[in-house]
């Protein structure tokens, strides 16, 4: 049998990313955790109802190296309980922790996985999302990260009610004296009030052509609930924050409907959405390249479009 | 105190992604024809170069290494980064080493790394890279070397700075909510993003100049590798297949005559959308 290996993100309660990870090792076989510090109840009650064998936790406080704890953590889990595949969400920062944990673990990791089969064969995209390919580690352990919105939840997640039993809690001394990086300071994002990008069903991008005013783009994103994105002319100018820029060097997103305005559809921009359900675009320029790709392309200006567009919606609504 | 650093920075030449790009093979692999110095490796170039000039460039006796590994067209990528302003370049070229997954460029990269520490007669104080490559696009490649190099590791820096003696860097790393701002000693590894700086264009003088500076080329014997450690056969990660998701093509495109919101309206509508 399978034994998976899965790290989550946090210590209080699954995040939905969290929540597929789990999804996706039960369907494997049998699922230990990291946590990475102190677990709560709710934690435990909602790990108990996936099923999770064990709970894996470091024994001290956590402290502010950046990297280094969760990969000692993770990898002092994975020798405890031999697992198999090791499973993270695909962010920054698990793509380091995977990556050094590959070396230490003598594994085969494959990032931005969107499935794995029961052989533990990974999909994931790749040139900029042009191509699908199959991968598998050679032997030994797998390590892997897991694109967000990969994996469907069942509905309504997770299983409520009599937990299967309460998983181990198993905690770890870790002695890794490796040189670190420190956490000297932290600056939160201001809080935008809306879903993630990554995570969102639907995604509305403003490009160069907002001229700096998100308000129509934000108009809409209300009626549709929807996240707000970027392309990297917008975040370059300072209009919106870096975590919204989507593309090559932003995010990768997936979502059911990308409602990309004022954006040309550079190459390196349309790596991020090509993999979107739906395209629509609007843009004044008839020629610029989004169109080539978009489901529905509206020439025109999107401070006229797309108030239009909300109103209509709402109007419907009510 | 200014004392003379060593920054090895690895570079990728890799397809140009604005010509179609292809995999094709039994394992499955990229062709790889002409191809373009990787676009996220300037940003780690134009970091060190920055890094060293603010302290008197290469007449205090700082060296900045471009360094790579990859079949002999590679060299081309190398000639880049000697006209943004490397001083000497290191090939990593054999045979053997087609088909390395991260894991094994790691390896190979990471004793390349310390035989250049060896060649330089001094230690490697900063070893700096790109988030990614824009081939292979995983990231894994700096965790992997600062692993192995048993380094201080700054993964996805945005800013980055040393301290007056260089005895350790300042950097910011930005996560999905937070912005954290990190110390590391040197040694260390940094990853940089292009939001750490604009990569600068050669000069006339520079790509005149770069044609006298040394390129040292290796193999994987003269870094103590066997082939056995490198290439498809010493990677931890198989390829099983590959194929071409079918390109999106052009749906409708209606002209604004007034309802252009309206129609968009009816369009999410009718797909369901809403
Ligand atoms: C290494 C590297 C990495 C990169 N990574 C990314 C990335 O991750 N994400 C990303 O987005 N880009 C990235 N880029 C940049 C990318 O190449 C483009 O420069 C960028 O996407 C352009 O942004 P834009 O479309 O908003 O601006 P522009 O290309 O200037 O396009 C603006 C568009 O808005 C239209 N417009 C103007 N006014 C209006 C209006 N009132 N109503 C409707 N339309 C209007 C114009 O017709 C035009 O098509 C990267 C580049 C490099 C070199």
């Amino acid at each position: 049998m399978t034994t998976t290996l899965v790290v989550l993100g946090g210590t209080q309660r699954l995040r939905r990313a969290d929540r597929e990870l789990l999804v996706l090792a039960g369907g494997l076989g049998g699922t230990h955790a990291v946590v990475p510090g102190a677990p709560g109840q709710e934690l435990l009650d909602a790990l108990a109802a996936h099923g999770t064998a064990a709970v894996h936790v470091p024994a001290g406080e956590p402290d502010d190296r950046l990297t280094t704890p969760l990969t000692a953590l993770t990898e002092a889990a994975a020798r405890a309980c031999a697992a198999d595949a090791v499973l993270l969400s695909a962010t920054p920062e698990a793509t380091d922790v995977a990556a050094r944990l590959g070396v230490r673990l003598e594994a085969g990791v494959v990032t931005d996985v969107v499935a794995l089969d029961a052989q533990l064969t990974a999909t994931k995209q790749v040139l900029a999302g042009g191509w699908t390919t199959r991968c598998r580690a050679r032997g030994g352990v797998l390590v892997a990260t897991v694109r967000p919105h990969a994996v469907e939840l069942p509905d309504p997640a997770p299983p409520a009610g009599e937990p299967a039993g309460r998983p181990a809690l198993r905690r770890h001394e870790l002695t890794d004296g490796a040189p670190a990086a420190r956490i000297v300071g932290r600056d939160p994002l201001p809080p935008t009030g809306r879903p993630s990008p990554a995570e969102a069903r639907v995604v509305v991008a403003g490009g160069r052509g907002t001229g700096g005013d998100f308000g129509p783009l934000e108009e809409l994103a209300d009626v549709l609930g929807a996240a707000i994105g970027a392309s990297r002319a917008a975040v370059d100018a300072g209009w919106i924050g870096p975590e919204a820029q989507i593309g090559q060097t932003g995010l990768t997103v997936s979502p059911q409907l990308y409602v990309s305005c004022g954006i040309s559809g550079a190459l390196q921009q349309r790596a991020g959405m090509q993999t979107a359900k739906v395209v629509v675009a609007v843009n004044k320029d008839p020629q610029a390249p989004v169109f080539e790709i978009a489901d529905l392309g509206v020439v025109g200006d999107l401070r006229t479009v797309l108030p239009q567009a909300a109103a209509h919606l709402r109007r419907l609504r009510s | 105190m200014n004392r003379p650093l060593t920054i090895v920075v690895p570079v990728k030449h890799v397809p140009d992604a604005a010509q179609e790009r292809v995999l094709a093979g039994d394992p499955p692999r990229l062709q790889r024809g002409t191809g373009i110095l990787c676009e996220l490796d300037e940003y780690a170039l134009e970091a060190a170069l920055q890094l060293v000039e603010a302290r008197g460039g290469t007449a205090a006796g700082h060296r900045v290494l471009a360094l790579t590994m990859g079949p002999a067209p590679a060299a081309d990528a190398l000639k880049r980064a000697l006209q943004l302003g490397a001083d000497a370049a290191v090939h990593v070229l054999d045979d053997a080493l087609a088909g390395s997954d991260a894991w094994a460029t790691a390896l190979v990269l990471a004793a390349a790394v310390r035989r250049t520490a060896e060649e330089e007669g001094r230690p490697v104080d900063l070893v700096l890279t790109g988030m990614a490559s824009t081939d292979g696009e995983t990231s894994l490649v700096p965790g992997q070397l600062a692993e192995r190099l048993g380094l201080a590791h700054v993964g996805f820096a945005t800013a980055l700075s040393l301290d007056d003696d260089a005895a350790a860097l300042t950097a910011v790393h930005a996560t999905a909510t937070e912005s954290l701002r990190v110390e590391a000693p040197l040694p260390a590894l940094v990853a940089v993003t292009d939001r750490s700086s604009t990569p600068r264009y050669p000069s006339f003088k520079a790509i005149l100049a770069a044609k006298k500076k040394p390129v040292r080329t290796w193999s994987a014997a003269d870094l103590g590798l066997g082939p056995e450690q490198v290439g498809t056969v010493g990677s931890r990660t198989e390829v099983l297949g590959a194929e071409a998701r079918p390109p999106r093509t052009a749906g409708r495109v209606i002209h604004d005559d007034g309802e252009g919101g309206i129609r968009l309206a009816e369009f999410l509508l009718a797909e369901r959308l809403v």
